[in-house]
């Protein structure tokens, strides 16, 4: 049985926008999903659906035996998740290593311990301890998306949601942060949803990917066969990744 | 016809407002007495609304002494009752002056405070990572504050009281010409308790108010910077209008017939 079962999920947002028309995808358990698409096609949505902070429109989506319309279950339903935004959404009024450690609390009641964890992925995600006592406004942006990775996987869920999780940092550091995601996800043998823009990214973590385009998943498969898959819209998204911007 | 109907939609509109404000503070109460409890947050918002609130609000307390003082003394001597100063001064601070006065600085400190700190979280996803986290933000925002406010409020009015008391007699005694000892025999004879706690009971209230409007405006901002300066302005505009109202209704129950 599968792990996340899209069930033809809407979302219209007040006002009318039509973000989502009807996406369909079951992800197995251990998978590693990518999730691509142009900016502003609803991925964030998609994700925020998931977790049941947008109420869907119409459709289901079932996580285990779960669904995410069932409110009286609710907390059950958001424990099996853990998630890095697109925002970082690192709490403001706590410093790094205590945005960590909240996170850890959640899973381990021993403050030490949750000490001891905190530092570990910190350090893991390639932060400098110097750092640890900061307020997130007080460093930079790829540093906030790295704390708030290690707030993500500080905590031992049954399912990763990272939404762009190597946008707006170097290559050095995004390809730390790969290798990392893909042995956090490996080591803990847990379900993975990756956003992304980056191909390579994709290629590098996926056993599966999808391809969002107009609110509704065309194309479903493996990374390697997007470039000979026969939808236009994806053989275009594939080609123009590989464009090497000429003078 | 079109004024009817626009009328109508507004009623709703100000209907449903109310609704959603009584079921998010019904929660935010509730919220106050289930484990568990956040001590630390808990201590950080005391502390904001009690200790930093301090200066300002014996600052108001203070002039507002004075000028009852300096108010009274003009009415009464015109028929003779400069002698009642020192009393009119006790009942107007302790019973009035000094919750409100406190209430609606603290709620332009404190309550715009904590709407732009909630709206600003709202927007940037924290309270849904929050949620994520498997928090509960009404029992980690919410409570907290309102824990803080309800119970740091009477503590700042009984300050308040003693300050704005000391402002009328210092213009009592100084510009006025009252004699120390009688002054001060007067306020001590016609202190009376129920005069003060009625003005501490207030002052929770008021608190409670404060935190809860400022909360529930946060919490339902719209996104973007425009939206969380809304929420800001109305948390504060709520809370004046809900603490005078509140005002009269407590000295109703108080000292109505
Ligand atoms: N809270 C909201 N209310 C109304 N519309 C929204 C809301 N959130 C997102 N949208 C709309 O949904 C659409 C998709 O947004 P979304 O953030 O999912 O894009 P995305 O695919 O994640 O893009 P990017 O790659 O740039 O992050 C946008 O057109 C946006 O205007
Ligand atoms: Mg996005």
């Amino acid at each position: 049985m599968s792990k996340i079962e899209f069930k033809n999920v809407r979302k219209v947002f007040e006002g009318g926008l039509s973000v989502l028309n009807g996406v369909n995808l079951s992800i197995e358990n251990g998978e590693s999903h990518i999730i691509l698409g142009q900016s502003g096609c609803g991925k964030s949505v998609l994700m925020k659906c998931l977790l049941g902070i947008f109420k869907l429109s119409e459709g289901d989506i079932i996580v285990d035996d779960l669904s995410v319309n069932d409110r009286e279950h609710r907390k059950e339903y958001v424990k099996k998740f853990s998630v890095l935004f697109q925002g970082n959404a690192l709490f403001d009024s706590m410093t790094i290593i205590e945005n960590v450690e909240f996170g850890a609390n959640q899973v381990c009641k021993d403050k030490i311990k949750c000490k001891e964890i905190a530092k570990e992925k910190l350090l893991a995600v390639g932060l400098e301890e110097r750092v640890f006592n900061l307020y997130p406004a007080e460093i930079s942006g790829g540093m906030q998306k790295r704390a708030a990775l290690a707030r993500a996987i500080s905590l031992s869920p049954e399912i990763l949601l990272f939404d762009e999780p190597t946008s707006g940092l170097d290559p050095i550091t995004g390809g730390i942060i790969c290798n990392l995601l893909k042995d956090t996800v490996k080591s803990l043998g847990v379900t993975s949803i990756t956003i992304t823009h980056d191909l390579k990214v994709a290629e590098f973590l996926s056993d599966r990917v999808s391809v969002l385009n107009k609110g509704v998943l065309t194309w479903t498969g493996h990374a390697d066969d997007m470039k000979n898959c026969g939808n236009a819209f994806v053989e275009h998204f594939y080609k123009a990744s590989n464009i090497i911007l000429k003078k | 016809m079109k004024l009817l109907s626009t009328l109508g939609r507004y009623s709703l509109a100000t209907l449903q407002e109310i609704g959603s404000v009584a079921i998010f503070t019904f929660n935010g109460l509730k919220s106050c007495f289930i484990p568990p409890f956040y001590f630390k947050e808990i201590w950080r918002h005391m502390v904001i609304v009690g200790f930093y609130s301090l200066p300002i609000v014996a600052l108001t307390a203070m002039f507002a002494g004075m000028i009852i003082a300096l108010q009274c003394y003009v009415g009464f001597t015109r028929f003779n009752a400069e002698g009642a100063i020192a009393t009119v001064v006790l009942i107007c601070i302790t019973r009035e002056l000094a919750p409100v006065f406190a209430g609606l600085m603290v709620t332009g400190r404190v309550g715009s405070a904590i709407a732009a700190e909630i709206g600003s979280m709202r927007v940037s996803d924290q309270i849904d990572a929050l949620t994520t986290l498997g928090v509960d933000p009404m029992k980690f925002l919410v409570a907290p504050r309102i824990i803080a406010g309800v119970i740091m409020m009477p503590f700042l009015v009984f300050i308040a009281d003693i300050i704005g008391v000391m402002g009328g007699f210092l213009i009592s005694t100084t510009v006025l010409n009252f004699s120390v000892g009688s002054y001060i025999t007067q306020t001590v004879q016609n202190l009376e308790i129920i005069d003060v706690i009625s003005g501490l009971v207030k002052a929770s209230c008021f608190g409670f108010c404060m935190v809860c409007f400022g909360c529930y405006h946060g919490f339902y901002s719209d996104l973007g910077a425009r939206g969380v300066g809304n929420a800001t302005t109305s948390a504060v505009v709520a809370s004046c209008i809900g603490i005078l109202a509140l005002d009269y209704l407590l000295t109703a129950l108080f000292f109505g017939k």
